[in-house]
């Protein structure tokens, strides 16, 4: 399962993390967020990825000043953090495959 | 007799009566339809909600006796109306089909599966513009799918380009968020239903820029204003805005199947109010078929008349 946190623990979970860390920054109200959940819950329960790689998610009405410094304009979208900075990023729904093709290219594998 | 290199993929093992791919409103329908049948079927999508493209939308106000439903709810009510009736959903992605009336073969990455018919109810997804910028901003302030990313423009100014219900409906729910909405087309008048015409253009801050389209999308790391371009009197003029909302219309998702069934040259599969495409057997319903008018309710009319073929077509087994 993907953690939900907030912009009180994004920092700690985030920023300072020493794992690569996908945030996804979703909406209740957005239906490719709905579509994307489930592909986060199980890529994130793959057991290949536990050491060095973690998926939170970020409800964008919860935390509207993070969601504002990222950029954010369109969601699903999904930035990948490396020692506090973003290396890369996903925008809209994308299927299982793309996904972790994405991760194995940013934990270059 | 099945030599090492052909059987990699793992074969489910079990011929189904009918398998229907897809799970929008054509798919719904079809398996509710093969539900009350009682035909042994499956329906395989690829994404794990079902809906298809409704899911995006944040009104629905032309399907009978729910009227002003969201999109997600009616996506919600037909998924529950078919797993009450016990339909059966695998969630993969068919790369393939192949076979004969009685034994088609789909593939996916890692599974086989066989069928005696099959509906493709694959729908369709918004189509690109191709313009300059359009890329480059694709979530920077471009955007196709209003409900999902209009709270970012609050306040702000945006534009719509398009001219249907779905531009249309857009530009409604984007004029109740947005400091001011302009509505960009091509034509001089708007192919959208007059009622939705009606309440865009109540708004206060709607306004529209006829007969005209997008030549650019401009910025610097995010979108700050578009150029649009009069067609009549080749007029280029700049709107400071911070969205961009394309709605102009779908593709089908068609490609694993054409040069299997026909297809239009926009890709679209050739098939009759019963669905039959060129290959006995095989069925097209909903966005994907090639029809006059694409709606949740002609997807679902699809889905309907498809099931009834496969049932025709089962009896001649």
């Amino acid at each position: 399962m993907v953690t939900i946190i907030n912009s009180d623990n994004f920092e700690e979970k985030v920023l300072k993390s020493d794992k690569t860390v996908l945030v996804d920054f979703f909406a209740t109200w957005c239906g490719p967020c709905k579509m994307m959940a489930p592909v986060l819950d199980k890529v994130s329960d793959d057991p290949k990825y536990a050491d060095k790689f973690e998926i939170v998610k970020i409800d964008v009405d919860d935390a509207e000043e993070i969601a504002m410094e990222y950029g954010i304009m369109s969601i699903p979208n999904m930035k990948f953090f490396k020692g506090g900075s973003v290396v890369d990023e996903i925008i809209g729904y994308v299927p299982e495959d793309v996904l972790t093709g994405k991760i194995d290219s940013v934990l270059g594998e | 007799m099945f030599s090492q290199e052909r059987s990699t993929l793992f074969s489910v093992n079990k011929m189904y009566d009918l398998i229907i791919i897809g799970s929008g409103p054509a798919g719904l329908s079809a398996a509710i339809y093969a539900a009350r049948a009682k035909l042994d079927f499956v329906v395989i999508e690829s994404a794990y909600v079902s809906g298809g493209q409704i899911l995006s939308t944040y009104e629905i106000d032309n399907y009978p006796g729910l009227p002003g439903i969201s999109g997600q709810e009616l996506a919600d009510k037909m998924r529950a109306h078919a797993d009450a009736l016990g339909a059966q959903f695998i969630i993969d992605r068919i790369d393939s089909i192949s076979g004969t009336l009685g034994n088609f073969v789909l593939k996916s990455s890692t599974k086989e599966y066989e069928a005696k018919t099959v509906i493709i109810t694959t729908g369709a997804e918004h189509a690109k513009l191709g313009v300059e910028g359009e890329d480059t901003f694709q979530g920077k302030g471009v955007s196709y799918c209003a409900t999902c990313d209009g709270m970012f423009f609050r306040k702000k100014d945006v534009v719509v380009v398009g001219g249907g219900d779905t531009a249309l409906s857009d530009a409604i729910y984007l004029s109740r968020i947005c400091n001011s909405v302009t509505l960009i087309h091509r034509r001089d008048e708007l192919r959208g239903a007059k009622s939705l015409q009606d309440k865009y253009f109540s708004a206060d801050n709607a306004k529209v820029e006829w007969s005209s389209e997008l030549a650019s999308i401009n910025g610097d790391k995010m979108v700050s204003s578009v150029t649009i371009r009069n067609k009549v009197t080749g007029e280029l003029k700049e709107l400071p805005v911070r969205g961009v909302f394309i709605a102009v219309g779908i593709k089908p998702n068609s490609s694993y199947f054409e040069g299997f069934v026909e297809t239009d040259d926009r890709g679209y599969i050739i098939a009759g109010e019963n669905g039959a495409t060129s290959v006995e057997g095989i069925f097209a319903a909903g966005d994907v078929r090639k029809k006059a008018l694409r709606q949740i309710i002609t997807a679902a009319a699809d889905g309907a008349n498809a099931v009834d073929s496969v049932q025709e077509v089962l009896t001649k087994l």
